[in-house]
């Protein structure tokens, strides 16, 4: 399904400032996978993403989905594959637009925009289904600007944006790091029965060892731009969180260092 | 009383061009300069059309034109070769002063024996500044209404979305450049078709008219949202309308009050920098409002 050959990303090239934060990137991902991914500040987990995303042009390298080649390929071309959720909940809707408004601009993600009604009297019954399913109470609140709406409201709203159109490849960057634990637990339990519903491919960057080892078939450990570690199946199964440490102190010669990471 | 009559004509007149400065500031986010050689552009267009013979309507459409193109470079020259917007305005704007002098030829174009849109109206029994109210809210009714159909379209969603969160609606598939060209063609459309009325009205284009049209604008969008509320697109529309007519009619109670007609642009300076204050100053007022009552409620207890 995501094959990354290879993948470099530096910026600020030929300046002293010059980072290499990707530094050779080989992951394939299959259909089906749900990949948490866990490592160090800097590690380049979001950059990874981004790449894949497009935000960023990777510097060398070359990029796969779903067997169409993406490496040359702008974000918005990009995005009729990619269903994403950021980590600030902010960045998921246009907040001065209402929430029937923004599901509409997603329903159409990847689509050419033409001069039709931006949207239809079936999709907004569509829409308060799918909400009142989500049972945070926004089945009721299809016009009122998503600026309104709290933080895990948001992460929700966005996340079943994301998930419109069975995405081939669902991104989600911390995209519960900016919640509280409890909101953050229940936009966590919707990611997961999403994914598991629709039987998408997704990719969760994660500061929490525990939802890392307890979520998805597969981890995977970046540090100083390269992946250190991939487990899956099985073995991942088995894994505990001083196991986990303990295998990253292996792989990389230093002890874990990421301000967020929640070790229980 | 027709001092008013005059300023509401004037406010209709200009209103179009606040839609337009609207377009670009609002919902693109972005304060785009073009504006000021654009208006004299679309008066310059529509004056040398009707000196040279050219029907009223065919020369007022020409103008709209002429403004799509200005709005298509300052686009091109923000989103292709990713010079800031700002910049890419004064840009715009700096070269149509050359480009409006080869247009008009000259500085300044009087139309006053031609016809024109105005004196069509004029012609029908109406008096000038009902000929200017008349013309000038058709065609803000009009313009309204496009917008508010265009800005519920799926296309419209895109701009909108693209002025208010760019990497959202980049992560849904949308070229934002070509949203961003659109939104600012749209507005400079609009401020030249503006200009075109205007020009009529006045009898005559002036190569130096536009200057200051960017902050009668912005006055007028603001004075209009924060009197009449920006609660949907079709409220901020009809908003920032109504505004350039409460522009007027504020300026014109200050030359009565005895400022000079030379003063105009400093007052119109003075104007939107009030105006830009009155939310932030609303909220203190508000604020002490609110602090003195519970004072006021714990004192009494």
């Amino acid at each position: 399904m995501l094959k990354l050959n290879n993948v470099h990303q530096k910026f600020e090239i030929g300046t002293v400032n010059e980072k290499h934060v990707l530094c050779g990137i080989d992951l394939h991902i299959n259909e089906g996978d749900f990949v948490t991914i866990i490592g160090s500040n800097g590690a380049g987990k979001s950059t990874m993403l981004n790449a894949i995303t497009g935000t960023n042009m990777i510097t060398e390298g070359t990029i796969i989905i779903d067997g169409n080649d993406v490496t040359k390929e702008p974000e918005y071309k990009r995005a009729k594959y990619i269903g994403r959720v950021f980590q600030d909940p902010r960045m998921g809707t246009a907040s001065d637009m209402s929430i029937e408004e923004n599901l509409a601009i997603a329903y159409r993600r990847g689509k050419p925009r033409t001069l039709k009604w931006g949207i239809s009297h079936k999709e907004r019954e569509e829409y308060k289904n799918l909400l009142a399913e989500l049972d945070l109470g926004l089945d009721t609140r299809l016009k009122d600007k998503t600026r309104f709406l709290s933080g895990g409201q948001r992460q929700a709203l966005t996340l079943l944006m994301a998930s419109f159109h069975h995405p081939k490849l669902l991104l989600l960057d911390e995209h519960t790091a900016a919640l509280d634990p409890k909101t953050a637990a229940r936009v966590l339990e919707l990611t997961v029965k999403l994914v598991e519903e629709n039987k998408l491919t997704a990719m969760m960057v994660t500061h929490n060892m525990r939802d890392a080892l307890r979520i998805g078939n597969r981890l995977i450990m970046l540090h100083k731009g390269r992946i250190i570690l991939d487990i899956s199946g099985e073995e991942k199964k088995k894994l505990n969180v001083p196991d986990l440490l303990e295998m990253f102190k292996k792989a990389s010669g230093e002890e874990m260092n990421n301000d967020r990471m929640q070790l229980s | 009383m027709n001092v008013i009559l005059g300023a509401f004509a004037q406010g209709l007149l200009w209103a179009v061009m606040a839609i337009g400065v609207y377009i670009t500031y609002r919902i693109l986010d972005i304060a785009d300069l073009t504006a000021e050689g654009c208006f004299t552009l679309g008066a310059g267009i529509t004056c040398k059309l009707i000196t040279s013979g050219c029907d009223p309507f065919v020369s007022t459409l020409a103008a709209l034109i002429g403004g799509l193109l200005a709005g298509l470079v300052t686009g091109l020259l923000h989103t292709k070769l990713k010079i800031p917007a700002l910049l890419a305005g004064i840009l715009t704007m700096t070269g149509l002063w050359s480009v409006n002098l080869r247009i008009m030829g000259r500085s300044n174009i009087a139309i006053l024996r031609e016809t024109s849109l105005i004196t069509m109206l004029m012609e029908g029994g109406l008096s000038k500044n009902m000929a200017a109210i008349v013309s000038g809210a058709a065609l803000t009714v009009v313009v309204i209404a496009f917008l508010w159909w265009f800005f519920n379209t799926e296309l419209g969603y895109s701009l909108r979305a693209t002025g208010n969160n760019i990497n959202m609606i980049k992560a849904q598939g949308v070229n934002t450049d070509t949203s961003i060209i659109l939104g600012v063609m749209l507005g400079n459309g609009l401020i030249a078709l503006s200009s075109s009325l205007v020009s009529q009205f006045n009898g005559f284009a002036d190569i130096s008219m536009g200057m200051g049209t960017i902050v009668i604008g912005l006055a007028s969008v603001i004075i209009g949202e924060v009197v009449f509320g920006r609660r949907s697109i079709l409220n901020s529309l009809i908003a920032v309308a109504l505004g350039s007519v409460l522009y007027r009619i504020i300026i014109a109670i200050v030359l009565r009050l005895g400022m000079n007609s030379n003063d105009m642009k400093l007052i119109s300076s003075i104007l939107l920098v009030i105006a830009l204050c009155l939310p932030a100053a609303r909220e203190q007022v508000s604020k002490v409002l609110k602090n003195s009552l519970r004072k006021g409620g714990s004192t009494n207890a």
